[in-house]
C-alpha cells in the first residue's frame, strides 16, 4: 500500500534466526529435549508404579501432612473419582508436566526474583520480559519451540514454563522487598554479609509469598496443558483437544472436571504449606 | 578502664548528610549559610545533618536528643554508616569509618558497636535465642559459645527461661529487652540507641531506663542514646546534645542545658522540665554555719547571735558532722557550764548531695533544723532550707548554684532571711 516504504520484513529475520539457532545449538537443544522428555517420563513412571488407589491415599497423606484433614479426605475423593472416571493415566501424564516445569520454573524464578530484588538494574531488564512472557500467546512461542525440540511433551512444557514462570519471580522479588527495613537495618547493624541478610532474614520472611507465586504458577501451567497437548505432550489436554475436535460434549465436560479436581488439590496443598510453620506461632 | 574512662571513643568531624539528588549544590548553599528550608526550596535536597562536631567519651552515656525531623536518628546512622556521611569524619578509636572498605566496616560493626532499634527490629521467625545469638551467628562463632554467651546476654536483662518463644509471644517491654540483649551478645565497646525507649510505655520506660543505667554501671559500655524526651535525656544522660534542623544547638551536661540554656529553642524546649526531677540538693543547698565541737558553749551561742540564727551544725575537725546544737541548749549550756557534747542533737536528718528534690519534699517539711547535706564521710556540705527550695523550684535562678557549688555572695543574705 506504500511505495516508498516497502514491507519490513521482521518475520523474516525471526525465521533467520531461529534457523541459525537451531543450526549452531541444535545439539543443545536435542540435549536439553532428552533430559526433559526423561524427567517427565520418570515422573510418570514412579506414579504409576503403585495401584492407583495407594497412590491416591499417598497424596491424601501429603495432603494431610502439608494442609488439613478435610483437604487430605477432598485429595483422596477426587483422585479416586478421576480413576473411576477412567483418566487415570493421562491425569499421571499431566501431573507429571504440570510438576516438572513447576519445579524448573522454581529453580529458575527464585533466584532471578532475588537477583531483582538486589539490583535495580535487573529489575528494569528483567521486568518487561516478564510481562512479554505472559502477555504473548502461548502459540506464538510454540512454533519455535517445536524447531527446537520436536514434536511431543517438550515444546508444552517449555511452554508451560514460560508462561508459568513471571508469578514465581514477581512475587519471590515483592517478598523479598516487603521485608520491613528496620529488620533489614538491623541485619546490616551487625555486620551481615548479602548472602547471610538474604538467607536468614529476607528469604525466611518472604517464604509466604514465594509460596503464592508457585501457587500461581501451578495454575498457570495447568492453563497450558490443552495448548501443549497440541504440540503432542499427551495427558488429560490432550482428552480434552480431542473432545473438541470430535465435537463430543460429555467427554470434553468429564475431562475438564478432572482437570479442575487436580487443580483444586494443588492449589489448597499449595496454599497451606504457604501459610504454616510461619511466624513462629504455631497454633 | 578506669584510666581509660575520660579518652574519646568517639569523634565526629564536621558531619554532614544531604540526601536527594542536587547533594553537592546543596553543600555548597550549606557554606553559604542557607538554612534547611531555603535549600530544600532551591534544591530539593534535604539536609539530614549539618556539620555536626562532637566527642563521645569511654564510658559514657552521651544522649542525643531533639524532635522528629531533627535529624537525630540519621545521625546515630553516620555512626555506624548505616547511612553515609556527604561529608566529613567519624572517627572510632582514633580510625575513620567513613574512609573504611566494606570488609573493615562489617568488622566495626560486628565487634564494636551493638545497635538497639525504636521498634524493636526482632526477626519474627527466629525464637528468642535465636534473635539473641544472630550477631554471633553470622561471625561464625561455634554453636554451643554462641548460645552460651546468648542465654547469658538474656540473663542480663532478666529474660531467662523465655529461649524458645517467638518475638510476637512477648510484649512490648520483653521484646526491647531481647532487642538490647542482642546487642549486648556481641560484647560490642558502643551501644547505639535509636529511641529504643520510645514505644515503650511510661512505667515500663521508666524500669527499662533504671536497668540501662545498672547495667551501663555493670558493664561500663559507651551507650549512644537517641530520645526525642527531655525527661529520659536528663534521667539517663552524662551529656546531652540538642539538635534542631540537623544541626546541634548544644552540648553539655543535663545541668549546663537547664541552668543555661544556649539559646531560645533550648530554653523553650527545658522549659517544661519537672525540677523537682533534676534539681539535687546540690543545686538549693546553702553555706552552712558550723561550730567545731571542741569549743564551747559560750563560743556557739555568739556565733548564732551574730548570725541572727537559732541553730547551728556542729563538726570536728576533719568537718565530719557531728550533731546540731539549738540556741536553747546552747544558754542552757553555759549556764550549767557544760561542754556542747552533752546538749549536742546527734540523731539530726542528713541528705546527699545527689537527692533529688522530690525525695526531698518529705524530709524538709518535717524536719525543725534545716536538713544537713553530707557527702559519703559524712562531712557537711551544706544546709537545706525551704525558703530555697520552693525558690528553686519557682525556677528563680538566684536559689540555684551552678555546678552544684555554693557561691560566696549569696551565703549570708539567704541564711538572714530564712532562718530566723
Amino acid at each position: 500500500m506504500n511505495e516508498l516504504l516497502p514491507r519490513l520484513p521482521f518475520a523474516d529475520w525471526i525465521d533467520t534466526g531461529v534457523d541459525w539457532m537451531v543450526d549452531v545449538f541444535g545439539p543443545l537443544f536435542d540435549g536439553i529435549s532428552t533430559a526433559l522428555e526423561s524427567t517427565v517420563e520418570t515422573f510418570v513412571d514412579i506414579m504409576d508404579f503403585p495401584p492407583s488407589i495407594l497412590l491416591a491415599v499417598i497424596f491424601a497423606v501429603l495432603a494431610w501432612w502439608f494442609s488439613t484433614k478435610r483437604i487430605a479426605l477432598f485429595t483422596l475423593v477426587g483422585f479416586l473419582f478421576i480413576d473411576y472416571l477412567g483418566y487415570w493415566y493421562p491425569m499421571l501424564q499431566m501431573l507429571a508436566l504440570v510438576l516438572t516445569s513447576v519445579a524448573i520454573a522454581i529453580i529458575i524464578g527464585v533466584p532471578i526474583g532475588i537477583w531483582m530484588s538486589q539490583q535495580l538494574m535487573a529489575r528494569r531488564i528483567i521486568s518487561p520480559i516478564l510481562d512479554l512472557m505472559q502477555t504473548m500467546p502461548a502459540f506464538v512461542y510454540l512454533i519455535p519451540a517445536i524447531f527446537f525440540f520436536n514434536i511431543g511433551v517438550v515444546p508444552g512444557l517449555v511452554a508451560s514454563i514460560i508462561f508459568a514462570m513471571p508469578p514465581t519471580i514477581r512475587l519471590t522479588m515483592l517478598g523479598i522487598e516487603q521485608v520491613p527495613k528496620d529488620l533489614i537495618e538491623a541485619t546490616e547493624a551487625f555486620g551481615s554479609t548479602t548472602w547471610q541478610r538474604l538467607l536468614k532474614v529476607q528469604i525466611p520472611l518472604a517464604k509466604p509469598n514465594i509460596m503464592a507465586g508457585v501457587n500461581q504458577s501451578i495454575m498457570l501451567s495447568l492453563s497450558m496443558v490443552v495448548i501443549a497437548s497440541m504440540v503432542g505432550a499427551p495427558g488429560l489436554g490432550t482428552k480434552v483437544y480431542q473432545a473438541v475436535t470430535q465435537l463430543k460434549t460429555g467427554v470434553g465436560v468429564e475431562t475438564g472436571v478432572a482437570i479442575v479436581l487436580v487443580a483444586i488439590i494443588l492449589d489448597r496443598i499449595t496454599q497451606h504449606a504457604g501459610r504454616s510453620k510461619q511466624g513462629g506461632k504455631e497454633s | 578502664m578506669e584510666e581509660a574512662s575520660k579518652s574519646k571513643k568517639i569523634e565526629v568531624k564536621n558531619a554532614t548528610k544531604i540526601f536527594g539528588k542536587s547533594s553537592k549544590r546543596a553543600a555548597q548553599l550549606l557554606k553559604e549559610g542557607k538554612t534547611k528550608k531555603e535549600i530544600l526550596k532551591e534544591t530539593g535536597a534535604t539536609v539530614g545533618v549539618n556539620n555536626a562536631a562532637f566527642d563521645v567519651l569511654d564510658g559514657e552515656i552521651f544522649v542525643i536528643m531533639g524532635l522528629s525531623g531533627s535529624g537525630k536518628s540519621t545521625l546515630v546512622r553516620l555512626l555506624n554508616r548505616l547511612i553515609d556521611p556527604t561529608s566529613g569524619q567519624i572517627l572510632l578509636d582514633g580510625e575513620d569509618i567513613v574512609k573504611m572498605n566494606k570488609e573493615q566496616l562489617r568488622n566495626v560493626r560486628r565487634k564494636k558497636i551493638g545497635m538497639v532499634f525504636q521498634n524493636f527490629a526482632l526477626f519474627p521467625h527466629r525464637t528468642i535465642l535465636e534473635n539473641t545469638v544472630y550477631g554471633l551467628e553470622i561471625q561464625g562463632v561455634a554453636k554451643d559459645e554462641r548460645n552460651n554467651q546468648a542465654v547469658e546476654s538474656l540473663r542480663l536483662v532478666g529474660l531467662a527461661g523465655y529461649e524458645s518463644q517467638y518475638p510476637g509471644q512477648l510484649s512490648g517491654g520483653m521484646q526491647q529487652r531481647v532487642g538490647l540483649a542482642r546487642a549486648l551478645a556481641n560484647d560490642p565497646d558502643i551501644l547505639l540507641m535509636d529511641e529504643a525507649f520510645s514505644a515503650l510505655d511510661p512505667l515500663i520506660r521508666k524500669d527499662m531506663q533504671d536497668e540501662l543505667l545498672q547495667l551501663h554501671e555493670d558493664m561500663g559500655k559507651t551507650i549512644i542514646f537517641i530520645t526525642h524526651d527531655l525527661d529520659e535525656a536528663l534521667r539517663i544522660g552524662d551529656r546531652i546534645a540538642l539538635m534542631k534542623d540537623g544541626e546541634i544547638v548544644q552540648i553539655g551536661t543535663p545541668e549546663e542545658i537547664l541552668m543555661n540554656p544556649s539559646n531560645d529553642y533550648v530554653e523553650r524546649f527545658v522549659e517544661d522540665v519537672d525540677l523537682s526531677k533534676v534539681l539535687t540538693a546540690n543545686h538549693i543547698m546553702k553555706h552552712a554555719d558550723t561550730v567545731q565541737i571542741d569549743r564551747g558553749p559560750r563560743v556557739a551561742l555568739r556565733l548564732m547571735e551574730s548570725l541572727r540564727i537559732s541553730s547551728i551544725y556542729v563538726v570536728d575537725k576533719g568537718g565530719r558532722l557531728m550533731g546540731a546544737l539549738t540556741a536553747q541548749d546552747a544558754v542552757s549550756a553555759a549556764e550549767r557550764n557544760l561542754k556542747i557534747q552533752d546538749v549536742l542533737i546527734k540523731d539530726v536528718i542528713t541528705t546527699t548531695g545527689e537527692s533529688v528534690l522530690t525525695d526531698l519534699f518529705d524530709i524538709v517539711s518535717t524536719a525543725t533544723i534545716p536538713v544537713a547535706v553530707v557527702d559519703e564521710k559524712n562531712r557537711l556540705k551544706g544546709i537545706i532550707i525551704r525558703g530555697a527550695m520552693i525558690g528553686a523550684l519557682a525556677g528563680d535562678n538566684q536559689f540555684i548554684n551552678e555546678n552544684g557549688e555554693i557561691s560566696e555572695d549569696e551565703q549570708v543574705e539567704a541564711e538572714v532571711t530564712a532562718h530566723e
